[in-house]
């Protein structure tokens, strides 16, 4: 993947304020970093090509045949936001796992809350994780399961959903929250402009060595 | 106000506010390994970047690497692509790394505190949610993503926000026959998988004080599958006694400065907490998941509980584990046949956990038809099995004995379930096709545990199969 941006503190993402598209509902709670890219497709170098196997057990029968899942069912097509349960994204700290999502083209995951790891991981790739009330989830899984055509739409600096009928508050992290409305949601342009001064710290610190 | 280890390794560590409000968090020591660098290095690449201490970053090969061929190139040419990279890369930026040739190979969070890189009152980041071990040493360490892995690569420092502290604290004696494995599967239990999201989990009392080091290891390692990132053990005289002398530990007057630097980083009596939850020891009886997530688990004289007599918010994930494993509410895990035995993991494949099971192997075997595998955690505690007469024991019984890595853990090396296996495992999750196969089942235990399902076939009371050794 080519470098988004030069690593120079002016030169910061686009922000992201709104997030708008269709949703597919992926149930269920504890939703794991091994349902959502099982391990054994993690024997690569580089995250290309992640996103074909988003879900792949969840969506795929061990031979390969399709079971159907919503975010295969043509009513679902061309979703960009995922909604699930309580947990999403808890075990291991593979960033494989967002990754997947933002190649298989999804722009936001809305759900009760998130494992920390895999939110700071997603923040940091642009894909914003908003937490809802659980009757909020519900209903909007009622609703895009009727209406698969629903937009629906993320509003970050609000901090609301709207779908259709439905209206709903949702939470962030306030360091999220700010890192994306100001396009500065990856910290690697704001780490290197301290190094002179990291330079000194290290120099306080000892770090593990080898004797001479 | 006193301070918690916690605050006083932030505080030391912190260098500075970022635009979004988050710390900037001076890493003192980086661990790596062929999973979620080689990106990484791709990303330092793409925006033209140097390590910038590459003294302070170690890498070793652990998720992907065979257990029994280890001649390479390796049979699976992705794993044999991922070890080349790891090699490229550090040689390239000049990463000290500890190869298979070397000796020193292993499970990243086993080869850290064996060549003395973990220590007290340090920041340490690894690409992997299991870097919570490290924390038995009193360090605060973190497990990262990729993105992170190459801030940590370009700055020693990344973006994080401080965590609250719950001080977990145990009491009372545990029972024979009852390990650190089941303290922490209890925690995990009683709090929940996401329990600790927001914590870092301080575990004290008298109980964990009388753990040996590698036992609280076991503990700060499932830290993250009850949702802390963060646990960790304020350090002490065994402490200090397992570093010393450790290839990359302080020596002679460094030493002894080290030492008394490292025991002013312990929590302060009157320090404050944001939560405090009080375990009886005495309490806990040895634990065996039944479900899919490592909350999942009973004491192995409970029945699997009715779904309807759960918290409402499990009850979902309580019937879809039932139905993952084909198991029934109310059945006993006791009794329940297994196929396949897994010892090893970065949770229970240190010399104490063979060492301890050894006692219990010795003169027993491996019951007809269950596939029994045992791997050790590095090439140091397989060495040290060797001198012991450890590794005999456990292939006298009929375990496979293999070469050092993660393995059936999760399975990105051969090493897998099959179809839909029931496999006893001394490792650390239970999701849903974690072990390799989609459909592959998973129950975790203490090793002893597992060397009891092993003797037997079946998931057994460790205490009574053994009460004649």
């Amino acid at each position: 993947m080519p470098a988004r941006f030069s690593p120079k503190p002016e030169m910061s993402l686009a922000p992201i304020r709104k997030i708008t598209g269709r949703a597919v509902p992926v149930d269920g709670d504890d939703i794991d970093t091994d349902r959502i890219i099982p391990a054994r497709y993690m024997r690569c170098v580089t995250f290309d090509g992640l996103g074909e196997f988003l879900f792949r057990d969840i969506r795929q029968t061990p031979e390969g045949k399709s079971k159907d899942h919503p975010i295969d069912q043509s009513k679902y097509q061309g979703a960009t936001i995922l909604v699930s349960g309580m947990n999403f994204g808890c075990g291991s700290s593979r960033e494989h796992a967002p990754q997947a999502i933002v190649r298989a083209g999804f722009k936001a995951v809305i759900a009760g809350n998130f494992a920390e790891i895999f939110f700071g991981n997603s923040t940091t790739l642009g894909l914003p994780c908003v937490s809802a009330q659980p009757k909020d989830l519900q209903a909007l899984t009622r609703l895009i399961s009727q209406k698969p055509e629903t937009e629906v739409e993320i509003d970050l600096e609000k901090l609301t959903v709207q779908a259709g009928p439905l209206s709903f508050p949702v939470t962030l992290k306030p360091s999220a929250q700010q890192g994306l409305l100001s396009g500065r949601y990856d910290a690697i342009a704001d780490l290197l402009a301290h190094l002179p001064q990291i330079r000194a710290m290290a120099a306080k610190i000892p770090g593990p060595t080898l004797p001479a | 106000m006193g301070r918690t280890l916690f605050q006083k390794v932030w505080d030391r560590h912190a260098a500075g506010k970022l635009p979004d409000g988050s710390t900037q968090l001076f890493i003192g020591t980086h661990l790596i390994h062929e999973v979620t660098s080689p990106q990484a290095f791709g990303m330092l690449r793409d925006l033209g970047l140097k390590v910038a201490f590459p003294k302070r970053t170690f890498a070793t090969v652990d998720h992907i690497v065979p257990t029994d061929h280890r001649v390479e190139p390796f049979q699976d040419t992705l794993a044999d692509a991922m070890i080349k990279e790891l090699r490229k890369n550090c040689a390239d930026f000049g990463i000290t790394f500890f190869d298979i040739p070397s000796g020193k190979q292993g499970i990243v969070h086993i080869v850290g505190p064996e060549q003395g890189i973990t220590q007290p009152g340090t920041t340490i980041a690894c690409g992997d949610s299991h870097t919570s071990t490290h924390g038995a040493f009193g360090a605060v360490a973190f497990g990262i993503g990729t993105s992170q892995v190459r801030d940590v690569l370009a700055t020693q420092t990344m973006a994080l926000s401080p965590l609250k502290v719950r001080k977990i604290e145990v009491r009372g004696k545990l029972g024979p026959g009852v390990y650190a494995k089941d303290i922490i599967l209890h925690v995990i239990r009683t709090l929940g998988v996401n329990g600790g999201t927001g914590f870092a989990y301080e575990y004290a009392g008298p109980t964990i004080e009388g753990l040996s080091i590698e036992e609280r290891m076991t503990i700060c390692n499932m830290s993250i599958e009850g949702g802390a990132r963060v646990g960790y053990v304020n350090p002490d005289e065994k402490t200090f006694e397992y570093l010393q002398g450790r290839p990359y530990c302080p020596k002679g007057k460094d030493w002894d400065a080290a030492v008394s630097e490292w025991k002013q980083v312990a929590s302060d009596p009157d320090a404050h907490y944001d939560d405090v939850k009080v375990f009886d020891a005495s309490e806990i009886r040895p634990t065996v998941t039944w479900g899919i997530n490592p909350g999942q688990g009973i004491f192995i004289d409970e029945a699997i509980p009715s779904p309807d007599d759960l918290p409402v918010a499990d009850r979902s994930s309580a019937q879809e584990a039932l139905q993952f494993m084909k198991f029934k509410a109310g059945q006993k895990l006791a009794g329940q046949k297994i196929q396949v035995a897994f010892f090893g993991s970065c949770t229970n494949a240190r010399v104490s956990d063979f060492v301890e099971a050894s006692k219990f192997l010795k003169g027993r075997k491996v019951a007809p038809g269950i596939r029994a595998i045992a791997v050790p955690g590095s090439q140091g505690v397989s060495k040290i099995c060797a001198e012991m007469g450890i590794d005999k024991i456990f292939r006298a019984a009929g375990f496979d004995w293999r070469e050092a890595g993660c393995s059936m853990c999760l399975g990105m090396n051969p090493d897998q379930l099959v179809g839909d296996e029931i496999c006893a495992s001394s490792s650390n999750r239970n999701f849903k096709g974690r072990q390799g196969s989609p459909t592959g089942r998973t129950l975790l235990m203490s090793p002893v545990m597992v060397a009891a399902a092993a003797v037997t076939g079946e998931v057994s009371d460790a205490r009574k199969v053994f009460a004649q050794t």
